[in-house]
């Protein structure tokens, strides 16, 4: 069985907590983005993730590019392997998030990736980094509950949030398993599949928020799927975040030339796009 | 090398084979694998699974493979006496079946109504839509673009037998990327579909139940060599992409302690030249594909493509239980590169007029070395893990021949 233990530690979910609070007291759900770090370069991609809270977007996910996505679809997929083709690595992806920190105190970031980049990088070395790069938390795609000694219970003796995935096959027998070890805020896949490849369905959704509200006082924000400015003002009123990631994604790839480099005001092309969807999160 | 008493223990019931293993995969999925250990688990214990199993391994598959004597081969290396475990005659033409057979019996039982396999060299996918066809089950196999371009002939076999085959474009368009998109099939379609993994590896429970399935070989090779001699072999040979030919063979010998074990792996170009893959060799412990294993990886984690004139062992990973036996010392892992492959690929044909595989060709060559420095009285038994017609386009092109 998965290794089930009370690490003693809470880990800091300051930002996270502060955000959300901040967003109820606003009376309104977050409005949060994935894209994949260093794409289509680390400029562009550093110049697009420091302009993100200008846009209006209230927390972030940055992901740690990976050959072999394997939860992903091509959109997400093609977006980490320019930025590997770009020259990206863990230690570049870590000072970027550095580097948004510095700029950003008060913006939520959490690393979102595949375990082999961490494992090979060293977990301890990993965790010791994000720790002093001001991450607040990692979403593991493939690293499941039963998987918990790796990662999960390490991250969180260190004190950095670990945010686990529930989706449509969690059932409510499983359900404890998937919340035990996790903190933050919970991320509900909301469809059976990879990202970008179905549209989000609000009916279902609604139904699963409430099942996991019965499980868990924690946040939930609800991705994949989530395409439109409309369908974030729907999600966001059931749930208290919505992420979008593919369809971003593929805005930075239409702003490329046909030899993968950034055109002119690729990163602002970006950045409005992101900001007409935030709108969805505002009204 | 570390001693156990037994090294045919493993998986722990969280699937490590000491680090290895393990499920490594999305939450989607983890109820679904879950369900799937405890049908697996529940079928072993039942007697009409296994006579169910045994019932189409003996009429349908053709078991059991013979155990052959390769005479012309062992007189002109001149040294050990050389023995060919003939997977090559089984009903598709590989070891593949044996799996599948016993995958699609337990897809059945669980009620499951669509099946997705990935394939490389195409025995895998051609051994599942053969049986999807016997059980008239859907079936969607996923291929690497470059693999369904060499092993043309597979994929219209594939066709013929009623599946679909999707080529798939991302990454070295190999089998890796095509296990990447059967996963992602599978999270798309848990409810319905059951994904018949085609080696010892993937998430638990796979790697043991591929294994389980596939010790039919080495449980008849040890019977049959005890009849051809009276005693067991000193040295097993098989070759390795993600290892299920080679631990159907070596599982049953793990415990005797006097059988030399060796896996040969895919030198490509040239350990040296990085286009390769042989992960045991020249990788690095890491997680791929729901499990930790060897891996080809560059530094920052980052897996690197493999090489191979094989499909079948173009792969840059290797089975867990593969991996704990290298570190254990149980096992020796050796490289093999494509001219060798090719050269034994010919040699075979013309010494004992068997097309190998060019996956087995490369465990040929490795015997083809390993022989004449022998003894006359030294055995070795080798894995004829398929058949070589899927290949005869790649060697009539190294030739120079147009067919
Ligand atoms: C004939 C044959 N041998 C060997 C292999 C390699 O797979 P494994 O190492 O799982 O036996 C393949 C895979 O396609 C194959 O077709």
């Amino acid at each position: 069985m998965a290794e089930t233990m009370d690490t003693g530690f809470q880990p800091d979910s300051g930002r996270i907590a502060a955000r959300f609070a901040k967003l109820k007291a606003e009376g309104r759900g977050g409005f949060s983005t994935f894209v994949s770090a260093g794409d289509p370069d680390y400029d562009t991609g550093l110049e697009i993730l420091l302009g993100l809270p200008d846009a209006g977007v209230d927390m972030i996910e940055l992901g740690m590019p990976f050959t072999d996505p394997m939860a992903d679809g091509p959109a997400v997929e093609a977006a980490g392997l320019r930025a590997l083709k770009a020259g990206q690595t863990m230690t570049k992806t870590l000072a970027m998030a550095r580097a948004f920190r510095d700029v950003h105190p008060d913006t939520p970031l959490v690393l979102m990736g595949y375990y082999n980049p961490i494992y090979s990088y060293g977990v301890d070395r990993f965790l010791t980094d994000v720790k002093a790069a001001g991450v607040d938390g990692l979403i593991v795609v493939d690293l499941p509950p039963e998987e918990d000694k790796e990662l999960c219970l390490p991250a969180l003796r260190a004190g950095i949030n670990f945010i686990r995935l529930a989706t449509p096959t969690t059932d409510d027998h499983r359900l404890p398993t998937v919340l035990r070890n996790t903190s933050g805020f919970v991320y509900y896949i909301s469809i059976l599949g990879i990202t970008g490849t179905k549209e989000i369905q609000a009916d279902p959704v609604r139904g699963a928020i409430t099942r996991l509200r019965r499980h868990t006082d924690l946040p939930i924000m609800v991705g994949f799927g989530i395409r439109t400015a409309e369908q974030v003002r729907e999600i966001t009123q059931v749930a208290d975040a919505a992420v979008v990631g593919s369809a971003i994604v593929d805005r930075v790839r239409s702003n490329l030339d046909a030899d993968g480099k950034p055109l002119p005001g690729c990163a602002k092309a970006v950045l409005d796009y992101v900001a007409e969807l935030a709108a969805g999160a505002r009204n | 090398m570390t001693q156990l008493n037994s090294y045919r223990t493993g998986p722990d019931e969280d699937g490590g084979f000491g680090i290895y293993g393990g499920r490594f995969v999305a939450e989607t999925l983890m109820p679904l694998i879950l369900e799937v250990q405890k049908a697996y688990e529940a079928a072993k214990d039942d007697p009409s699974y296994q006579a169910d199993i045994d019932y189409y391994a003996q009429h349908y598959v053709g078991r059991p493979s013979p155990l052959y004597f390769a005479k012309r081969m062992t007189e002109e290396l001149g040294g050990a006496k050389i023995y060919f475990k003939r997977e090559e005659l089984n009903h598709t033409g590989s070891h593949k079946i044996n799996n599948v057979m016993g995958q699609i019996l337990l897809a059945r039982r669980m009620g499951k109504t669509r099946i997705i396999a990935e394939t490389g060299a195409g025995q895998h996918g051609v051994a599942t839509a053969t049986a999807c066809a016997l059980f008239n089950m859907p079936c969607k196999v996923y291929m690497g673009a470059v693999d369904v371009a060499r092993q043309a002939p597979n994929v219209f076999r594939m066709k013929l037998l009623g599946a679909e085959v999707q080529a798939v474009e991302s990454g070295s368009k190999t089998l890796k990327d095509a296990l990447n998109e059967a996963m992602r099939d599978w999270v798309a379609n848990v409810e319905d579909t059951f994904y018949i993994i085609g080696t010892v590896a993937g998430p638990h429970p796979y790697p043991a139940m591929v294994r389980d399935f596939q010790c039919v070989i080495g449980n008849e090779a040890k019977q049959q060599m005890l009849e051809a001699e009276g005693r067991l072999p000193d040295t097993l040979v098989a070759c390795v992409g993600g290892g299920s030919n080679a631990m159907g063979l070596f599982h049953p010998f793990l415990d005797d302690k006097g059988v030399n074990i060796v896996g040969v792996e895919a030198a490509g170009h040239g350990i040296e030249t990085g286009e390769h893959a042989a992960s045991l060799t020249g990788g690095r412990p890491g997680v791929l594909h729901g499990n930790r294993m060897y891996l080809l990886q560059d530094e920052d984690g980052q897996v690197v493509e493999p090489y191979s004139i094989s499909a079948g062992l173009d792969y840059p990973g290797i089975g867990p239980e593969h991996s704990w036996l290298k570190d254990l010392g149980r096992a020796q892992y050796v490289p093999v590169t494509d001219k060798e492959a090719v050269d034994a690929f010919k040699f075979c044909s013309q010494m004992e007029g068997i097309l190998p595989a060019l996956e087995c060709a490369h465990a040929i060559a490795y015997v083809r070395k390993l022989a004449p420095t022998l003894p006359k009285d030294h055995i070795i038994c080798m894995n004829m893990s398929g058949r070589g017609d899927k290949d005869v386009n790649t060697i009539a092109e190294i030739m120079g021949v147009s067919l």
